[in-house]
């Protein structure tokens, strides 16, 4: 091809929108649905499904640990998984701003290609779009997942009981800081890397494993751990309470937290996930997360109660208590 | 890091927190003067923890809470009329007479969230047809950077760049409480970081004139229970003195280079705080040698005069007459997504602090 950015003939369905995709999107997906070059796709799925969508937006669009392709393929998976699926198949849409880098598309591209591959799902159908400059910020995607229920599942907030346990799978608030590491205005030196990755497959082998004793999956995305835990306790009409010193959270991003001012509880995941079984498995279902290379620092963070309902309280390491209300707005960095 | 854990280590607070019960005889009402301190007492659940007897009152030192609102309409304003507007995080959803910085950005307008106002003068760099203004705000802690970036401004010669000040003083906010008819206050946490900029020198005079003890204070759980216990012993023995907690930051002659940029960009002046009113020498104002860098001067915008919202008892919140949950619209017709007033906004206003980490009616 030779154009070195993107302009608004990629997007007009002529000749230059047949060339980005037969050389870059048709090249990097190709497999026998997608191969058919029709409007749509005719799959198989084995019994219920379960099917979610999401867009993907972030700025910057690379980012120390990963970039917007590849939390587009994991942020669906992800979704798809936590319903208790395995998911098999993924729609994928663009909508790219006009003077994007070909090269860095191409890099986009290729991200999406490989963690698709990781995750065992395929790209079966898409759409490209571009628009004008200053219509859109660099690139903006959309992904539909469809997946295969677990025979076993039965993922539902109506199962939560007062007593189960909330098992956190990994160090939560990476990704929101290393975004935040790197955003104009805000730059701070740090290591930091986004926690970006797939679940599919230990939540899979949670199902395997415990089966109807998994109450609910939930990933903690945008708004944190403390949203994901006020929306249980407000859908289940029971109490969550909640312990300061028990979830894993990596030194440096603690230390980021506190200089501007965040609460870890708040900050997105990109690949933490809480599961909310059955008290008596809870030790057991922390031991096979932890053999998992997604949930090796997996610990218990807390538990459903019959106390202050609708309500998430936290227990402070001081032996205070506290309210981890729901998130208003975006979380908001303080003056001093 | 050490400081995230030895601070907050749970037997030596419990420690402080059983002298205080052991000492404690008389109802004491003790102010803390920071913003900072009462997120930390609220968020930490310390409140719940310190006897009946010991009773804390939260003071005005929360910036965005005393910014008065004409500021604010102004620096709508100017992103209204297309100029770059450089605002720390939480000031930009506190409600201006009509609208916030927030919804002026909706509205089309250039508003950029930074941690340094140092990256303001970047941006008037990079953008040298355009004007850029940094919304400074706040107490003794963050008029340094913010004149600093003026000097910056200065020796890079960049003149699209000035600051929209609102900078307030503690020591003087201390004096107008303890002037007012209705003060109860017994003794005071010193606020911490603005003294570890100041040093603690100016606060003799007030120990002596009111015979209050005030207690120089961190930040931490750990800090502010012993800070509590210092000022509960000072009561019950009938002391008046300076103290100094937070001696780990804070040295009796503050930091001299700090000081130093501050008095170069800044002289101080009268300020208006919101909910208080007008204090005489209670901020600081720019000096005639860099009016040039003064947004208020170079832009001629009006002042714009509007009402507070009857309803909002904000004024009484910040000189610590009364709580958040004694004001009716608390949590009903006031809350963080439709503010009242100030305090409600900031994560250090007392308002907010309350609505988010505490409720009265269940722990």
């Amino acid at each position: 091809m030779d154009y070195s950015i993107i302009n608004l003939g990629h997007g007009s369905g002529g000749l230059m929108s047949r060339e980005l995709l037969d050389n870059i999107i048709f090249k990097s997906f190709s497999n026998p649905y997608l191969d058919k070059k029709h409007d749509g796709s005719i799959v198989k799925i084995e019994g219920e499904i379960a099917i979610s969508t999401d867009s993907f937006v972030v700025s910057p669009i690379f980012f120390k640990g990963g970039n917007i392709g590849e939390l587009a393929v994991n942020g669906t998976v992800n979704d798809v998984a936590m319903c208790g699926a395995m998911p098999k198949y993924l729609s994928l849409a663009f909508i790219v701003e006009e003077g994007l880098p070909i090269k860095e598309f191409i890099e986009i591209v290729n991200s999406i290609k490989s963690t698709a591959d990781k995750c065992g799902v395929q790209i079966i159908t898409g759409d490209t779009k571009v628009v004008e400059r200053g219509k859109g910020d660099k690139i903006f995607i959309n992904t539909t997942g469809f997946g295969e229920v677990h025979p076993k599942a039965n993922i539902s907030a109506e199962n939560i009981k007062v007593g189960d346990k909330i098992i956190v799978n990994g160090n939560i608030a990476q990704h929101g800081m290393a975004i935040m590491s790197q955003r104009e205005g805000l730059e701070f030196e740090s290591s930091i890397e986004s926690d970006t990755t797939n679940l599919n497959f230990i939540a899979s082998k949670l199902l395997d494993e415990f089966g109807e004793d998994v109450h609910l999956f939930r990933d903690a995305t945008r708004g944190g751990i403390a949203s994901v835990l006020n929306e249980i306790a407000l859908d289940t009409n029971k109490g969550v309470s909640i312990l300061e010193n028990q979830f894993p959270l990596e030194k440096q991003v603690a230390a980021a937290c506190e200089i501007l001012g965040l609460d870890p509880l708040y900050v997105a995941n990109e690949g933490v996930f809480i599961a909310i079984v059955e008290k008596s498995i809870a030790q057991n279902v922390i031991d096979v997360m932890r053999a998992d290379d997604k949930g090796k620092n997996a610990m218990c963070m807390g538990e459903i109660t019959d106390t202050h309902l609708k309500k998430v309280v936290m227990h402070s390491a001081i032996g205070g208590k506290r309210i981890v209300s729901p998130l208003i707005g975006e979380q908001l960095p303080r003056i001093c | 890091m050490k400081y995230l854990t030895e601070y907050r280590n749970l037997e030596a607070t419990k420690h402080y927190l059983d002298l205080i019960a052991k000492k404690v005889t008389k109802t004491w009402k003790i102010m803390e003067i920071c913003g900072g301190q009462t997120h930390s007492l609220v968020r930490n659940g310390i409140l719940d923890l310190l006897p009946e007897k010991v009773q804390m009152i939260h003071g005005p030192g929360c910036p965005v809470c005393v910014t008065p609102l004409n500021l604010i309409d102004k620096a709508v304003k100017l992103l209204e009329k297309g100029v770059i507007v450089c605002s720390f995080g939480d000031m930009i959803r506190v409600p201006g007479s009509k609208k916030s910085l927030l919804e002026a950005k909706a509205d089309g307008g250039d508003l950029r969230i930074l941690y340094s106002p140092l990256e303001a003068v970047k941006i008037a760099k990079q953008n040298p047809t355009k004007e850029v203004v940094f919304f400074a705000v706040g107490f003794e802690t963050t008029a340094p950077a913010n004149a600093l970036s003026v000097l910056h401004a200065q020796k890079e010669n960049i003149t699209n760049y000035s600051i929209l000040v609102s900078h307030v003083l503690v020591p003087p906010a201390m004096e107008a409480i303890l002037d007012d008819e209705f003060c109860n206050i017994d003794a005071f946490l010193g606020a911490g970081h603005v003294c570890a900029i100041m040093g603690y020198e100016e606060y003799f005079p007030l120990v002596k004139k009111y015979n209050i003890p005030i207690i120089i204070t961190g930040f931490e759980p750990l800090d502010l229970v012993q800070g509590i216990y210092m000022a509960v012993c000072q009561l019950e023995e009938g002391r008046e003195e300076l103290e100094n907690q937070y001696s780990r930051v804070v040295k009796r002659e503050g930091n001299t280079a700090a000081i130093k940029v501050i008095q170069q960009v800044f002289k101080v002046g009268n300020r208006e705080w919101r909910g208080i009113g007008e204090i005489p020498n209670s901020g600081y104002i720019i000096t005639e040698a860099f009016k040039a860098y003064d947004a208020e001067l170079k832009f001629q915008i009006e002042d714009i005069t509007a009402p507070e919202s009857s309803m909002c008892i904000a004024g009484e919140i910040l000189r610590g007459i009364k709580k958040p949950f004694e004001c009716p619209a608390f949590g009903k017709t006031c809350n963080p997504s439709n503010p009242l007033g100030a305090p409600m906004v900031s994560s250090e206003g007392a308002c907010a602090a309350y609505y988010h980490f505490s409720s009265n009616e269940i722990i």
